[in-house]
């Protein structure tokens, strides 16, 4: 029984927790999900070779359109796959082991005790039929085996941490009882209750008001302070990104189209898709100029063009964008971007890896070999 | 020339309490709001959940009918209208919602849910009334083959272009645009802020612009009021607005906003506690429990709508007329004059 949790004050930073292991936290090599049709005729490839790697304490930012794969990798990475889709190649890195290769009964463990996960809609995510208090002792009970009296009384502790007032009497009330932001905030307080290493947040805060969702993107923070977390912010919006996190990735169509540090990529993008996609944001200031939008539709996943993916509606699409995928570049200051025109712009960039050249890799951790780092 | 004009608009709902139905309360969801939009103009309209901005634009749509108050429209009174001056009143107002997959029969063909509004609403022969829906489609970008195709064959953005094209089949005065791309993906978005910006110019068209990212209200509207629980707490030039907030509730909720950079560091009035129940509002100002300035006399007294420096602000801080020195505690904002 670890008593980490302290069962009388509210959570407080020691030194103890923060990181001492050097290197990725999680690190994603050439992972690949794929949603298979019944007769296996129909493939899409929602995550198609993403690689990434983040950091103990550091918040990774995931950005894309509905249907670039990022809730895809999101459930890749806690494994937690709708039966049609399957992990086809790569390797999940996750303190040093392959979450890929885990059995289901390992992985339980691994979830919500090491990895915990905050959904967007926190309705969704809570039962109606038990207490708040009841839930949120849960996984503590279930991972760490803790009786229920200790339990509620770190699950107390915890509501209390994440700014609930009244927590005694907040325990036994159900989540229909609770507004919105509460309930959110709730299902934060289960996502730390078994202190994990790593936290993954798939929009969370898409159903919240703006005021409610500054209170809450800062508790995250201060949670994320406290306990020496890693975060993943899954999102569409770029503000949260721009608030919240150090390192950004990108996709498009299932691939990772540029990573790197946060205000690098703001200042200066190197795929065109990023910085169209930072140009058609409104700005506060500048209310006179009209938006950059970006034409055309992003594509069907399961019919993706040859070349690049966004060739069709990139302004500066040349004729090898439609003939040859991009591969994934190191551009140097830990970025990366899969253009033709990042190749060429830095003489210096190495190619991390090739685009496969099979549509349906069939071993896993193919390809899995960096050529060089930035 | 003011389109619309509302003055002291209220929408009270009543609700029951307890099985007998005895105990009433009242939401008053639009508490006495006034505004303007001039021909060719956007009025955007930024609050919170039940701060009763959706409830203004039932209202302005005559979907509700006000229990206070009156909405002017081209200089009648729409409580006084006969039939025929109520249905060219409701052809002149149009609307787009935020949700276009859920706005759009899907047993309709395109060319059918264009049409609709047409063939109700006028007599024309069938061959006219398919050249009005090409040149619909053709206004909002979508090519001619659309018509004869059923919506679940469309993206979300063009969808919302097909909603567009049929809000617009009227010939409408003012469209209401309730949050019309936050269902939208997010490059798809500036598509359809940029569509609704060339047709206001090409057409005329007077907006009335309901949506919860602030930056995008900013950057599509003339003037912006801001609502709290039912009542405007500030309205103003959009870019001032924006730029300088005076009320302290929309202070707080410009600083709410997401940054646009990640070098962009502004100061956050991080508000405590949520929006209280209208069933049950405060008193005085509605919202002082959460202000960070507020006074004792903020919970007794309600602050009224006065200008200060061009804009419309409801706020005793700005209340000079008693000669109370407004004490500001935030550092770094202008001191008042």
């Amino acid at each position: 029984m670890s008593n980490s949790i302290p069962s009388s004050a509210s959570y407080e930073p020691t030194g103890q927790r923060l990181p001492v292991k050097t290197g990725p936290l999680l690190e994603l090599e050439n992972l690949s999900t794929h949603y298979v049709s019944a007769r296996g005729t129909r493939v899409v490839r929602a995550v198609d070779h993403v690689s990434l790697r983040i950091n103990a304490g550091e918040t990774l930012g995931i950005v894309g359109e509905s249907g670039s794969g990022k809730s895809t990798l999101a459930l890749t990475i806690v494994r937690v796959l709708p039966p049609a889709a399957r992990i086809v190649g790569g390797r999940m890195l996750f303190e040093g082991e392959d979450l890929v290769q885990k059995t289901d009964d390992e992985m339980r463990h691994i979830r919500g005790k090491r990895i915990a996960m905050i959904l967007q809609d926190p309705m969704a995510s809570l039962n109606p039929l038990f207490t708040i208090g009841d839930q949120v002792a849960e996984p503590m009970r279930v991972h760490e085996g803790v009786g229920r009296a200790t339990a509620w009384n770190r699950a107390r502790d915890l509501l209390k941490s994440v700014r609930i007032p009244s927590p005694e009497t907040r325990v036994t009330q159900y989540p229909h009882e609770m507004s919105g932001g509460m309930r959110q905030r709730i299902v934060g307080a289960i996502g730390i209750s078994c202190e994990p290493r790593l936290l993954i947040a798939d929009e969370p805060t898409t159903s919240l008001d703006l005021t409610i969702q500054a209170q809450y993107l800062n508790l995250l923070r201060e949670l994320q302070r406290a306990h020496g977390l890693a975060l993943i912010f899954i999102t569409h919006n770029l503000g949260i990104v721009a608030k919240m996190c150090d390192q950004l990735a990108v996709m498009y169509a299932g691939r990772v189209v540029e990573s790197g540090p946060v205000s690098r990529i703001f200042n200066a993008p190197r795929h065109p898709y990023t910085e169209a996609l930072l140009n058609s944001i409104p700005r506060m200031s500048d209310s006179a100029q009209r938006l950059t939008a970006i034409e055309g539709q992003p594509p069907d996943l399961a019919a993706l063009p040859a070349g690049c993916a966004f060739a069709p509606r990139c302004p500066r699409a040349f004729g090898r964008c439609r003939e040859e995928t991009p591969p994934e570049l190191a551009l140097g200051e830990g970025r990366t971007a899969r253009c033709w025109l990042a190749a060429e712009a830095s003489v210096d960039a190495a190619v991390i890896m090739s685009p496969s050249p099979q549509p349906f890799p069939r071993t896993r951790g193919e390809g899995g070999t960096r050529v060089a780092g930035g | 020339m003011a389109v619309i004009e509302a003055a002291g608009l209220s929408k009270h709902f009543h609700t029951r309490r307890g099985i007998f139905g005895g105990d009433r309360g009242v939401v008053r969801a639009v508490d006495g709001i006034s505004f303007a939009i001039a021909t060719g103009r956007t009025l955007g309209v930024v609050g919170e959940s039940g701060c009763g901005k959706t409830t203004t634009a039932k209202l302005v749509l005559g979907l509700e009918e006000p229990t206070g108050g009156s909405i002017r429209f081209e200089g009648r009174d729409l409580q006084g209208l006969d039939t025929a001056a109520r249905r060219h009143y409701r052809k002149s107002v149009q609307a787009v919602f935020q949700d276009p997959y859920a706005s759009l029969n899907p047993r309709m063909r395109v060319d059918a849910i264009i049409a609709e509004p047409l063939v109700t609403n006028e007599s024309l022969p069938a061959a006219e009334v398919r050249g009005c829906v090409l040149r619909l489609l053709d206004l909002v970008g979508l090519p001619a083959r659309a018509a004869d195709l059923f919506p679940h064959e469309f993206s979300g953005g063009q969808r919302q272009r097909i909603a567009i094209a049929r809000a617009l089949a009227l010939s409408p005065k003012l469209i209401v645009l309730d949050e019309p791309v936050s269902a939208l993906d997010v490059s798809i978005r500036a598509q359809i802020l940029n569509l609704l910006r060339d047709l206001q110019a090409e057409l005329g068209l007077s907006y009335l612009f309901i949506a919860h990212d602030l930056a995008a209200v900013a950057h599509m509207s003339h003037t912006i009021v801001v609502m709290y629980l039912g009542k405007i707490v500030e309205s103003g030039e959009a870019r001032t607005l924006a730029r300088a907030p005076k009320h302290p509730y929309t202070e707080a909720l410009f600083s709410a906003a997401l940054p646009s950079h990640p070098d962009e560091r502004r100061e956050e009035i991080i508000l405590a506690g949520e929006v209280p129940s209208p069933l049950n509002p405060p008193s005085g100002c509605r919202f002082h429990p959460r202000c960070p300035h507020a006074m004792p006399r903020c919970a007794g007294e309600e602050p009224r709508l006065m200008e200060v420096e061009g804009r419309l602000v409801a706020c005793h801080l700005y209340d000079t007329d008693e000669r109370r020195a407004p004490i500001r505690i935030t550092a770094g904002a202008s001191s008042v004059s």
